[in-house]
C-alpha cells in the first residue's frame, strides 16, 4: 500500500528522485535531494551516535532553538513592546492566557540553550574536533555562540521589569567604552574637528544600540526587533552553514 | 532570430558566422572586448556606489533627529526653594539629579552610580546615598566611601539665570577625581 503510494506521480513530484529507494545509492540520493536532509550527513559512523562522545549537545541546542522559535512566535501574539504594556502583558501571559506557561518555556528554554551551546563548545574542544579541516566550522560556531548570547541579552530586556532595565543599563554601558565609536572609549576624542566631537552621547555605539541617550521606549523597541527578527535571521543563516559544513568536513569527528 | 539562437547556431558550426542578412551580426560586432569591459566596470562602480550609499542610509537611519527624552537643561526653581543641609529629591525621577544645598551654596549630583549605572537611594537617617544593586555608598557630597563604586558621583553644571532661577545643565559634568569640582560652574555660591 505504502509502496504503491510512493510510486504515484503525487509522491514523486514532491520527493525528488522518487520511488522506493532500493539501492544504497538511491537511499543516498533521498538525503541529497531534500533541502532539509541534505544539510545533514548521508551516513553516520557508528561511533558518532555514541552519547558519551557527542553528548548530543549540538543537536540539543538546535532542538531548543526550534522550541524557542515556536514559543517565541506564540508569545508575539500577546506581547506589545511598549513601556505602557510590556510588563503587564508578561503578567497577563502568566496569569490569564491559556497555557501561558509558554512564556516560562521560552525563558527556561533560553537559559537551557545558552548552557547547551557552551557544553557543545566544551565537548568540541575536548575531543579536538576543531582541528583541520574543521577549523572554519569552529569559527562559525564561535559566531553562533555570540549570536546566542546576543539573543539572550536582547530578550532579557523585554519583560521591562526592574531586573531587565538595570541589567541592560549595565550591559549597554559597556558600549560607551567601545574604541573610537563609544563616547567614553579610547580614541573617541580623536574623531573630532577642533572643538566639535563626532562621537558624543548622542552619536556613539551605545546610542545606536538603545536608540537614545537613556534606557527608554526606543531601547525596548530596538531590542524587540533585534530579538524577534534581526538576530534569529542571522543565526539561521550561520546555523545552515554550520550543519552543512559538518557534512562537508567529513561528518562528526572520530574519537582518537 | 534571438541572440540565443545566434549563439546556438554559432556553437553548432563554430567556423560559420550568422548570416549578415539577418541584421543582428553588425550590432554584435559593435561591442568590442574593450568597450564591454569599460561598460562592465562602470556598471560595477555604479553598483558599488549604490550599495555603499544604501548602507550609509541604513547606518544613518539608526540615529534619529528628534529624541523623545527629557530635556538636558532645566530650570530648578529659586535657591530659596532648597533647604540648607538637605538633599532634594524632587528632580530625581524626571531628570536624574539630586540638588543639595549647604551653608555656602548649591550643587547638582548625578543619580547614576559610578559602579555600574544604577540609581542609589538617599537614606536620610544614615545621611548617605546607598545603591541597591551592589551596595555602593556615597556621602552627601557625592564622595564614595563603601562598596564597589570606584569614584565619587558626578556633579552637573549649575548656574543662576538672569531671572534668579537655578539652571541645571546635564550636558556638562564635573568629576571630583579629575579635580573639576573646583570649577565655578560645578558649585553655585548662594
Amino acid at each position: 500500500m505504502l509502496e504503491k503510494f510512493r510510486e504515484t506521480q503525487f509522491y514523486k513530484s514532491i520527493f525528488r528522485g522518487g520511488g522506493v529507494p532500493k539501492s544504497r545509492r538511491q537511499r543516498m540520493m533521498v538525503v541529497l535531494n531534500s533541502v532539509f536532509l541534505h544539510l545533514h550527513p548521508v551516513r553516520l559512523p557508528k561511533h558518532a551516535v555514541k552519547l558519551k562522545f557527542t553528548w548530543c549537545m549540538g543537536g540539543l541546542s538546535f532542538f531548543i532553538f526550534l522550541i524557542l522559535t515556536i514559543s517565541g512566535i506564540l508569545l508575539m501574539f500577546y506581547y506589545r513592546p511598549t513601556i505602557e504594556y510590556a510588563y503587564t502583558d508578561i503578567i497577563d501571559l502568566a496569569e490569564q492566557v491559556p497555557f501561558g506557561i509558554m512564556r516560562e518555556v521560552h525563558r527556561w528554554g533560553a537559559h537551557a540553550m545558552v548552557i547547551t551551546v557552551w557544553l557543545h563548545m566544551f565537548r568540541v574542544f575536548m575531543t579536538g574536533s576543531y582541528k583541520p579541516p574543521r577549523e572554519f566550522n569552529w569559527a562559525v560556531g564561535v559566531i553562533l555562540l555570540l549570536l546566542t548570547l546576543l539573543l539572550s541579552f536582547t530578550g532579557y530586556l523585554l519583560p521591562w521589569d526592574q531586573l531587565a532595565i538595570w541589567a541592560i543599563t549595565v550591559g549597554s554601558n559597556m558600549a560607551r567604552a567601545t574604541p573610537f565609536f563609544g563616547h567614553e572609549g579610547p580614541g573617541a576624542a580623536l574623531l573630532a574637528i577642533g572643538d566639535i566631537n563626532f562621537i558624543t552621547m548622542g552619536s556613539d555605539a551605545r546610542f545606536a544600540l538603545i536608540g537614545g541617550r537613556f534606557m527608554g521606549e526606543a531601547a525596548l523597541l530596538r531590542f524587540y526587533v533585534l530579538h524577534c527578527i534581526g538576530l534569529p535571521f542571522i543565526i539561521m543563516i550561520f546555523m545552515a552553514v554550520h550543519f552543512w559544513r559538518i557534512r562537508k568536513d567529513g561528518g562528526i569527528s572520530t574519537p582518537v | 532570430m534571438t541572440d540565443l539562437e545566434i549563439k546556438k547556431s554559432a556553437t553548432k558550426d563554430p567556423g560559420r558566422r550568422p548570416p549578415a542578412a539577418l541584421g543582428k551580426a553588425d550590432s554584435v560586432d559593435q561591442i568590442t572586448r574593450r568597450s564591454f569591459f569599460s561598460w562592465l566596470s562602470i556598471g560595477w562602480l555604479a553598483f558599488i556606489a549604490a550599495t555603499g550609499g544604501f548602507f550609509t542610509m541604513m547606518l544613518r537611519f539608526f540615529f534619529p533627529n528628534v529624541l523623545f527624552e527629557p530635556v538636558q537643561t532645566f530650570r530648578a526653581g529659586f535657591p530659596e526653594d532648597y533647604t540648607i543641609g538637605e538633599v532634594d529629591l524632587r528632580w530625581k525621577d524626571k531628570y536624574g539629579v539630586w540638588i543639595v544645598r549647604n551653608e555656602e551654596g548649591i550643587y547638582a549630583l548625578s543619580t547614576t552610580c559610578t559602579h555600574l549605572g544604577c540609581t542609589p537611594n538617599w537614606l536620610i537617617s544614615e545621611q548617605k546615598f546607598k545603591c541597591p544593586c551592589h551596595g555602593s555608598g556615597f556621602f552627601k557630597t557625592g564622595i564614595n566611601f563603601e562598596g564597589p563604586a570606584p569614584r565619587p558621583l558626578e556633579r552637573y553644571k549649575i548656574i543662576l539665570a538672569d531671572d534668579g532661577q537655578v539652571i541645571v545643565d546635564k550636558t556638562k559634568k564635573f568629576q571630583q577625581e579629575k579635580g573639576q569640582w573646583g570649577d565655578p560652574e560645578a558649585f553655585m555660591k548662594v
